[in-house]
């Protein structure tokens, strides 16, 4: 039953795509203003459904080649054993329902003509492109560490299948091995996730298999949430988890699958029996290809609109683009879809975006009772994205565990609310 | 010390009521914030609809003054949060006020 409906609505999605692309203005006598968005994720999603829901008469379509979305929020708890992977799974389509979806890759973007071209070969025309493609790994940015070395250490830092191989690895390991956790410098996706990730696995190992070890070798000094984080290892899992800062070898430089094994810049070689490589990261290749991104490999954005810097018309968030102080969060790129519609569907009106304020929440498990978080308010000051003065912060450290457990509670309704208001 | 507090106090208390004055006089002609996309991200924690989810409460049928009271109460920490004393603290006056009204309505 649901399996006929989907195919029929991606018909009537292909019908549609094409009468769109062989006339798109002649349908209404007038031309629809047409809006393209990259990437159904986070960012993506959000920004397409937000459009049309604030400018019905925008044609809107979307180009994610995915079915289904796995999100990286929560998939921590798959790891932990908290979670299955359908709990974190979600269908597009609801949002088919609102905006053209079109299951396929953005393969060229092409800025002067405006236009799309798909893997599949067929080219999209746009007036704005909105593109929030995610992340790439940077392979070989860690000696050894290319895509055959994720199908032995893997990176987990997209969800789906790496979160099912790590599990799986969790699972099949003898009590009493070691896990290593290395953890990226500034900036990569989801800040607080590996330390999130520590716990889960940790939570796991205690009830499972209590002799084990899990080590953080971290390429950087310090860490999001790092005290509530440190206070959660303290009380729940002083013997098992052990971090290993930038300054005291934590920075791995080179991995051999086969034997495995970790090496920091000292020249220390760490044995694992798990190993979860967490390699620095840069925008998606659909935006270095198509010039957005700086050689920093992230995309700079004008904070009003998260329009380029480089390519006109064309919009970069999510993950992708540079907007500290902002955590690469799906919360932040959640707001960001909501921003960048506001200021396309200005634009097309023909009138200029107006500023906003906009937030980042984001919960943690440190065990499923004992959650914390941090939340920002943000704004543009002088031109740039800035946190609201005064506002936000994390959890407070002498929080009662009540305090914690609502964190949670929290944590659940958020977890459901944002993936209903980006696909539902 | 108490002397210069007192100065200030001298000089500053004529001048307020005058700055207060001026800023009640200009308001109703200041145009009320864009909150869009502020009250959009109200969605991302409390649903579509603002209908609620799981522990966090609906805001459906609230009306505008009780909800603008709320956030002013987290915002001066008078009424405990876990969330929304930090986020509350972020938003003008202006803000909170034009937001309150928007959400009165949500359906």
């Amino acid at each position: 039953m649901a399996t006929q409906r989907m195919r029929v609505t991606r018909r009537a999605v292909i019908a549609g795509l094409g009468a769109s692309l062989a006339a798109p203005s002649v349908v209404r006598g007038q031309a629809a203003a047409r809006v393209v968005v990259i990437g159904g994720g986070f960012g993506g999603a959000t920004a397409a459904k937000y459009v049309k829901q604030w400018a019905p008469a925008v044609q809107v379509t979307l180009i994610e080649p995915a079915d289904r979305f796995v999100t990286c929020p929560y998939s921590n708890l798959v790891l932990g054993g908290l979670r299955k992977m359908s709990a974190i799974t979600h269908s597009y389509r609801k949002l088919s329902r609102r905006v053209q979806l079109v299951h396929d890759s953005a393969a060229a973007i092409d800025a002067s003509a405006r236009t799309v071209r798909l893997q599949g070969g067929s080219t999209i025309a746009y007036d704005r492109l909105i593109v929030s493609p995610g992340i790439d790994l940077r392979w070989g940015a860690i000696a050894g560490y290319d895509e055959a070395a994720s199908e032995k250490m893997p990176h987990a830092w997209k969800a789906g299948p790496q979160t099912v191989l790590l599990r799986r690895q969790l699972e099949a390991m003898k009590d009493g091995g070691v896990i290593v956790i290395s953890a990226p410098d500034n900036p990569f996706r989801c800040p607080p996730g590996p330390y999130e990730r520590a716990c889960m696995i940790a939570y796991y190992l205690k009830t499972a298999k209590p002799k084990s070890k899990l080590v953080i070798l971290d390429a950087k000094d310090s860490f999001s949430k790092q005290g509530l984080f440190q206070d959660g290892w303290k009380r729940f899992y002083a013997d098992i988890i052990e971090w290993v800062p930038v300054s005291k070898g934590g920075k791995v430089t080179r991995v051999d699958p086969a034997a495995m094994t970790l090496e920091d810049e000292f020249g220390t070689s760490h044995k694992a029996d798990v190993a979860n490589v967490i390699p620095p990261q840069f925008a998606a290749k659909i935006a270095r290809d198509a010039g957005l991104a700086d050689q920093s490999g992230w995309c700079p954005v004008e904070p009003l609109g998260f329009e380029s810097t480089l390519v006109k018309n064309i919009h970069v968030i999510g993950d992708a683009c540079i907007a500290a102080p902002m955590p690469k969060s799906g919360f932040v790129a959640n707001s960001h879809g909501k921003v960048a519609a506001a200021a396309v569907v200005a634009l097309l009106a023909g009138r200029a975006p107006a500023e906003a304020t906009w937030s980042n929440v984001c919960y943690s498990h440190v065990t499923p009772d004992y959650g914390i978080s941090v939340a920002d308010d943000y704004h543009i000051a002088a031109g740039k994205f800035a946190a609201v003065p005064g506002s936000g912060g994390t959890s407070p450290r002498d929080a009662n565990d009540a305090f914690r457990k609502r964190e949670i509670e929290y944590g659940d309704g958020w977890y459901a609310s944002i993936t209903t208001d980006m696909f539902g | 010390m108490r002397q210069m507090m007192l100065a200030g106090l001298l000089v500053a208390t004529p001048l307020g009521p005058i700055l207060a004055q001026s800023a009640l006089a200009q308001s109703p002609a200041a145009p009320s914030p864009d909150v869009t996309v502020l009250a959009a991200t109200c969605a991302t924690c409390h649903g579509p609809g603002l209908a609620g989810s799981g522990a966090i409460p609906s805001l459906k049928g609230r009306r505008s003054a009780d909800i603008a009271t709320a956030l002013k109460a987290f915002q001066s920490g008078e009424r405990p949060a876990t969330i929304m004393t930090r986020l509350s603290k972020g938003w003008s006056e202006a803000e909170i006020d034009a937001l309150a009204a928007k959400l009165g309505g949500a359906k």
